[in-house]
Parts: C-alpha cells; sequence; structure tokens
C-alpha cells in the first residue's frame, strides 16, 4: 500500500462536479434503463401517464417477443452474419495488412491507394450497384448477401498493416532463419503478439455488422433471413400498440452489443478512438 | 535473359504479396470500387434496378436541378447539421473536461456517457418514439411536472426534425467526448502546472492552454460529424419514415424514396452522386486538415 496520508487532503471533500455529471449520467441511461423498465410492464403500465414503476415483472412479455417474433431466429440470423465478418475480417485483413506491411509486391501501393479511397466513400453511393450485383450473384434475400460485402474491410486492412509496421523486422527474420515460410510467420510469430489488435478489430466489426441497418433494409425481405434489427423494426411497425412487447424484443437486440461493451471496454473505446464509426 | 537468384526471389515476393493481399483486395474491390463507378454510370441511366437500364443522356441531373422534393430535403439536412453538428460539440467538450478530473466514480460517469454508443439506431429509435410519446412519454410527463403543455415531438411537423437532432446527440455524445477525452489526456500537464504558476485561474488556463490543444480534435470532430450529419438516414427511418408531412425526408431518405418506392434508380444515383460531391469536399477538407495537424504535432 501506498501512503495515504499524502493523497488525503484531495479525496477530503467530495467535487461539487457531482452536481452537474450525476444528473447528465441520469440522462444518458434514461433511455436504456426505461426500455428494461417498460419491458416487465403490462401493457396499461406502460401507456400510464405520468408513467411510474412497473408494479411487478411481467416475464410473459420476453416470451410473447420470442413467440409472435422469430426473435430466435432474427437473433440467430444476427450472430452468424457478425461472426461470420469478424472471422473474415481477422483472417483476410490480418493476411492483407501483412502483405502491405511487410512484402514488396507488384502494384502494391496503387492498390493499397485505392483501397484507402473507398473508405472515404459513403454507403449510399454504392448501395445500388451493390443491390444489383448481389442480385446478379444470386445472393439477395439470403444472409451472403449480408456477409459479403463486409467480409473485408478497407479499415480493418488499415489497422492491421498499421501495426504490422510497428513491430521490429528483426521477429519475422529470426523466424524465418529458423525455417519458419512467411504464412507460419505471420500466425505463430507476429499475430500472438497482436492480440489487442485483433480485438480491436473484432470488437468494431462485431458492433457494425450487428447494428447495421441499410443494407439489411434493401437485401433482405424475407422475415426468415432479417437480422435483428431489421426484424425489430418490421416488429415495430406491426405492434406500435403493445410496448411493452416491443420494448422486450428491444431489450433482446441489444444485450449482445452491451455485454460485448461491458467486457471489452478497453477495446471498445480504442476502436472507436482509431475508426471514428459509430 | 537469365533469371538471376536475385529475380527469381523478387518474382516470389510479386506472388507472395498477392497471394497474401489478393482475398481482402478483390473483395474490397469488388464490393467497395466498382460500386462507385457504377454509381455514376447509373446515375446517366434511366433504370428500376431491376431491369437493364436505358441510356438518359443528363435527364437525372436535370431532373435533380429542377427537383423542388430534393432541394426541400437539401434544406432539412442543411438544417439537421447546423443544429447537430455544435449541439453536439459543445456538449461534448465542458463534459470531456469534468470526465478528464481525478474525482470518485469518474469511471461509472465515462460509462454512462459512452453506452448509447453501442445502442443500435433501430433500439435507439424504438426508446425515443416511446419517451416522446406524445401521450403518455416520459418527457412529457417531465414537461407537465413543470407546468409545460405536453408536446407532440416526433408527430409535429415543427418538432420532428429537432427531435432527431436531440435523439441523434444522445447517440453520438459519447463519441465526441471519448474523442476529446483522448486530446485532452495528451495535455501536457506541466504546461497547465506552468500556466496556473503563471497565475492563471482554472477558467483561463482552460480558454488559452487546453482549448487550442484540442483544436485537432474539434476539427476532426467538425468534420467527421458533418460527414455522418449529412447521411442521415436510419434514425429518421425508424422514428419519423420522413414524416410527418416530409418534415424529416433529408437527402438520403429522399434517395431511399426515389431508389424503392418510386423505382426510379437512376434519380436516386444522381442524387447519391451530388451528396457524394458534398461529402467528397468535407474529406478533402478534413485530410487537408490532418496533415497540418500532424505538422504541428510532429513540431
Amino acid at each position: 500500500m501506498k501512503r495515504p496520508t499524502a493523497k488525503r487532503p484531495t479525496a477530503k471533500r467530495p467535487s461539487a462536479l457531482h452536481l452537474i455529471l450525476f444528473p447528465l449520467s441520469v440522462v444518458m441511461v434514461t433511455p436504456l434503463v426505461w426500455m428494461v423498465l417498460v419491458s416487465i410492464s403490462t401493457q396499461e403500465e406502460s401507456r400510464r401517464f405520468p408513467p411510474g414503476l412497473p408494479s411487478g415483472v411481467e416475464w410473459e412479455n420476453y416470451a410473447a417477443a420470442i413467440r409472435d417474433a422469430p426473435l430466435g431466429s432474427w437473433l440467430a440470423n444476427s450472430f452468424v452474419v457478425s461472426v461470420v465478418c469478424v472471422v473474415g475480417n481477422l483472417l483476410l485483413c490480418s493476411l492483407a495488412g501483412y502483405a502491405f506491411a511487410r512484402i514488396r509486391f507488384l502494384g502494391s501501393k496503387v492498390a493499397f491507394v485505392l483501397m484507402l479511397a473507398t473508405l472515404m466513400v459513403p454507403f449510399q453511393i454504392v448501395m445500388l450497384p451493390l443491390l444489383i450485383m448481389t442480385r446478379e450473384l444470386g445472393l439477395v434475400d439470403t444472409l451472403g448477401a449480408l456477409i459479403a460485402p463486409n467480409l473485408a474491410t478497407a479499415f480493418g486492412v488499415f489497422l492491421m498493416r498499421q501495426f504490422f509496421t510497428t513491430l521490429p523486422r528483426e521477429l519475422e527474420e529470426a523466424a524465418r532463419i529458423d525455417g519458419a515460410g512467411r504464412l507460419r510467420t505471420l500466425f505463430q510469430v507476429l499475430l500472438p503478439l497482436m492480440r489487442p489488435t485483433l480485438a480491436t478489430l473484432a470488437v468494431l466489426t462485431f458492433l457494425q455488422t450487428w447494428n447495421d441497418f441499410l443494407w439489411p433494409l434493401i437485401a433482405v425481405q424475407s422475415p426468415e433471413v432479417m437480422t435483428v434489427q431489421l426484424g425489430l423494426q418490421s416488429f415495430q411497425g406491426a405492434h406500435t400498440t403493445n410496448w411493452p412487447k416491443l420494448m422486450a424484443g428491444t431489450v433482446l437486440s441489444q444485450l449482445p452489443v452491451l455485454l460485448v461493451f461491458f467486457f471489452a471496454q478497453r477495446f471498445f473505446v480504442r476502436s472507436v478512438a482509431a475508426a471514428g464509426i459509430k | 535473359m537469365t533469371a538471376t537468384p536475385a529475380d527469381r526471389r523478387k518474382l516470389a515476393d510479386h506472388l507472395a504479396g498477392w497471394g497474401f493481399a489478393a482475398p481482402a483486395v478483390v473483395l474490397i474491390g469488388v464490393f467497395g470500387l466498382v460500386p462507385v463507378v457504377w454509381s455514376f454510370v447509373l446515375s446517366f441511366q434511366h433504370t428500376d434496378l431491376t431491369s437493364p437500364g436505358t441510356f438518359a443522356g443528363g435527364d437525372n441531373y436535370a431532373k435533380l436541378v429542377a427537383d423542388p422534393l430534393f432541394w426541400d430535403a437539401a434544406r432539412r439536412t442543411l438544417v439537421y447539421v447546423v443544429l447537430f453538428v455544435p449541439v453536439t460539440l459543445a456538449l461534448a467538450l465542458p463534459i470531456a473536461v469534468m470526465l478528464n478530473q481525478k474525482i470518485r466514480g469518474v469511471v461509472l460517469y465515462r460509462l454512462a456517457v459512452s453506452v448509447p454508443l453501442v445502442t443500435s439506431t433501430v433500439a435507439t429509435g424504438i426508446m425515443f418514439s416511446w419517451l416522446a410519446n406524445p401521450q403518455f412519454g416520459l418527457v412529457n410527463a417531465a414537461l407537465e411536472a413543470v407546468g409545460l403543455p405536453k408536446q407532440g415531438f416526433f408527430t409535429d411537423p415543427g418538432q420532428a426534425l429537432v427531435s432527431v437532432v436531440a435523439m441523434t446527440v444522445w447517440g453520438w455524445l459519447g463519441f465526441a467526448v471519448i474523442i476529446y477525452l483522448a486530446a485532452l489526456q495528451n495535455v501536457p500537464k506541466d504546461l497547465i502546472e506552468a500556466s496556473s504558476l503563471d497565475g492563471c485561474g482554472r477558467a483561463r488556463s482552460f480558454w488559452h492552454v487546453e482549448l487550442p490543444l484540442v483544436s485537432p480534435a474539434t476539427g476532426f470532430l467538425l468534420v467527421w460529424l458533418t460527414i455522418n450529419g449529412l447521411q442521415l438516414f436510419d434514425a429518421v427511418y425508424v422514428t419519423t419514415k420522413g414524416g410527418p408531412l416530409r418534415a424529416t425526408t433529408v437527402l438520403v431518405y429522399h434517395l431511399y424514396n426515389e431508389a424503392f418506392v418510386s423505382f426510379d434508380g437512376g434519380y436516386a444515383a444522381a442524387i447519391g452522386c451530388a451528396v457524394f460531391l458534398v461529402i467528397g469536399v468535407f474529406t478533402l477538407a478534413q485530410l487537408r486538415f490532418n496533415r497540418r495537424t500532424s505538422h504541428f504535432e510532429a513540431r
């Protein structure tokens, strides 16, 4: 233990900032707290004015949400799309990032610059041709339509390349002298050193694919293929009168990202700062 | 021509390089780069996006210039950006400064401010639709508690766009705070100490030391929030569907309507190209700004 006496004077009086920060925090979490509260209210309680706390816990809302909406399959679809995209990005962006950082090959500079240029293109400009392409490929209204365009991202390649360039070259040279090929060096020597970067990329890709809305909205129509965001939106259109059930579905749709947020906060904050993406 | 070992080594590098990079590069090229060119081509076609299009010359751009709905949407987008960006920035900086202090429970406060970041726009839209419900919403309960009349919010043509602003500020505030916090943590402590030794109060050292030093973050956020604001769509779709009375039909929503309600894909592509042009200007501005600030940091 450090000497506690030295720190005493600063910690003696609670800061006046609490008077601002506490109400602010309450305002920020209120929508989420009420989402949970409404999800366990009865129908009458959810429409009472002024709104109050629920008298008990109506678990039935959750059962109804799962029963009336194919919420289970929507969650499963989102999960499949997100996990496949995370794996795809980790693998393909690592390979490409390594190549751009370490191997001098024909056209690498041009390819890299063109790839970076796609980062500046807003999605609305891409989505119309993308829809035509997925239709031509026979992917429209399948999970493949949601996976293919997100399997590798320019941002992921860029992120991985940046971190490969910070690793000392001696590491690879030692491995290669020991007879390891490039692929083995990459997977057994370099990538284990980059776990924080890989985690950042994984968290970011997961959040983006899980919360994506516009692309699923135009690429998918059948309820069986919908992701949870899209499904929830269609559910909202059909059930504006049953708020508790709708909120129960919303809670379930946000649970995975909230878990990721709480358990991977460190990487999350880093990825937000790095990517500038919400 | 004889292949020396060095040549063979180079060839092996080219092959290995492409072998490693090709999967990602091809995917990004096909799904990220080709559509940009294609979109430009579409904007010169009459097409419903399902059957092959026909050449339209400049028809779509002529329509765009003459379309009052396009200019209305552009005006609303401008109003949205002009409200959303400054409000987010003006709230984020003081909050970041407060969260940068060593006070008890600051970790929890940071958590509270950043949790909306992971909340999807669909979930946010559903939550805010309930909170701002004209009949039984919590916001109206709060208004009534202080003696103010109930408001319509998303259902009132005069308030819908402002309601969307409030909702998206809630969603983006944490992002801006994180960026500002990172910038503030990079401000050298001895600079603040030096200014306080020179007799600067907290407020003065903030205005004259910290604020100028976080200006790169402000510049980044200004451009980044503007680019994202110009692309507003999800938040509108899940709350107001562009209404009431088109009050929230912003540019990308208009684009969506033209492509998937009116099936005028060529015109939608032309709107997309127009939005891209505006965003391109901001992106270039950001690139120039980044170059300037990295120069500043290098010194």
